[in-house]
């Protein structure tokens, strides 16, 4: 089970950055680096999995003595809680910026923004 | 077509880096030291039941505040990117098709459910899966929800605004109560513990989660409100 979810998280970094290097529409790469940052999620979550446990909540299932014993490794789980968040706010920004290009180039293709181009 | 080629190339190569690391993994049979010391003190130090919670908001308390902090900066830019020109003023708000009936009822009578259930979720975030980010995004689907209704709909940014800095301060402000009545800056144990496992327990937790909840969904809905206002510009 953790090896599937590990291959998946690859793949998707794999497919994300695919995509963001390929494209040169804007939208697209933004949508290609959420894929990406979905993919590193997977394998951090995958990397807390330890088999046959449960998740890092105790009540009357999974009892304080035995939580050591019982429950997988919490913190790539609150490790990923505040890369969701972050991920979002970068993707926020990501679209606020491509909409700020659109209205002032009138294009998203990435190849015709020549500004900072030597 | 070669920026395609060199793409593929590259990608090969992280991906034989990735390779090397499936192949090398396997998974631990015992926690590692921290995780072990997360899942036999918890309990004790922060009454809370849900682990996850009290590492973000007791034992790296600090490190959610810069998150938020991030979030909220994020939100400021966002707003500053996307100002609109007060000269173009309002345009004409007729050119939307108007949205269908079932989206319209449908949201009338979801929008409080949804509220609701993301109060739910960050006032039980020490007890169950869940907390102050989830219930913030899940506040802020009910803005979006409402947008698709009517991307005309304004929203009051003063309004948001306000709660999301009261939030903040009044975060910051228990987390320096902490400094001064219990261990160290963000210390749950201004509040007492209460019974493990129920709702008022784990001392300034549910508090904090249900702050970090309203400024997290108020900075999320000020992004979309700002993004869906780019529309008529």
């Amino acid at each position: 089970m953790v090896y599937v979810s590990l291959a998946t998280g690859f793949i998707l970094i794999l497919i994300g950055l695919y995509g963001a290097l390929t494209n040169r529409n804007l939208l697209r790469m933004i949508v290609s680096f959420s894929v990406a940052n979905t993919g590193v999620h997977t394998v951090l979550i995958a990397v807390g999995y330890l088999p046959g446990r449960t998740a890092p909540i105790l009540d009357a299932a999974v009892p304080v003595i035995e939580a050591a014993e019982r429950i997988i490794d919490p913190v790539p789980q609150a490790l990923v809680l505040t890369a969701i968040v972050i991920g979002l706010g970068v993707t926020a920004l990501m679209l606020a910026y491509a909409y700020k290009l659109f209205a002032t180039h009138g294009t998203l293709d990435i190849s015709r923004f020549t500004e900072l181009k030597w | 077509m070669i920026r395609r080629v060199v793409a593929v190339v590259l990608l090969a190569g992280l991906g034989m880096v990735f390779a090397g690391l499936f192949v090398g993994y396997s998974p631990d049979a015992v926690l590692n030291l921290t995780a072990d010391y997360y899942a036999r003190n918890t309990a004790a130090d922060t009454g809370a039941a849900n682990i996850v919670t009290a590492i973000i908001v007791t034992y790296r308390g600090l490190d959610t505040l810069g998150e938020v902090t991030v979030l909220f900066l994020t939100a400021a830019v966002v707003a500053l990117v996307l100002r609109r020109d007060s000269s173009r003023g309002n345009p004409a708000a007729a050119d939307h098709r108007p949205v269908g009936e079932l989206l319209q009822t449908g949201t009338r009578l979801l929008v409080p459910l949804i509220m609701l259930a993301a109060a739910y979720v960050f006032i039980n975030g020490h007890l169950t899966p869940g907390g102050g980010f989830q219930g913030g995004a899940i506040a802020a689907s009910a803005v979006l929800l409402m947008l698709l209704t009517d991307p005309m709909r304004r929203f009051s940014h003063r309004l948001i605004s306000r709660v999301e800095s009261t939030a903040g301060v009044v975060y910051v402000a228990i987390g320096v109560l902490g400094l001064a009545l219990a261990g160290g800056f963000l210390d749950n144990r201004i509040l007492p513990l209460g019974a493990f496992g129920e709702l008022f327990s784990a001392g300034a937790i549910p508090v904090i989660y249900s702050l970090i909840g309203l400024k997290v969904g108020a900075e999320f809905s000020s992004m979309m409100a700002n993004l869906s206002e780019t529309e008529d510009t």
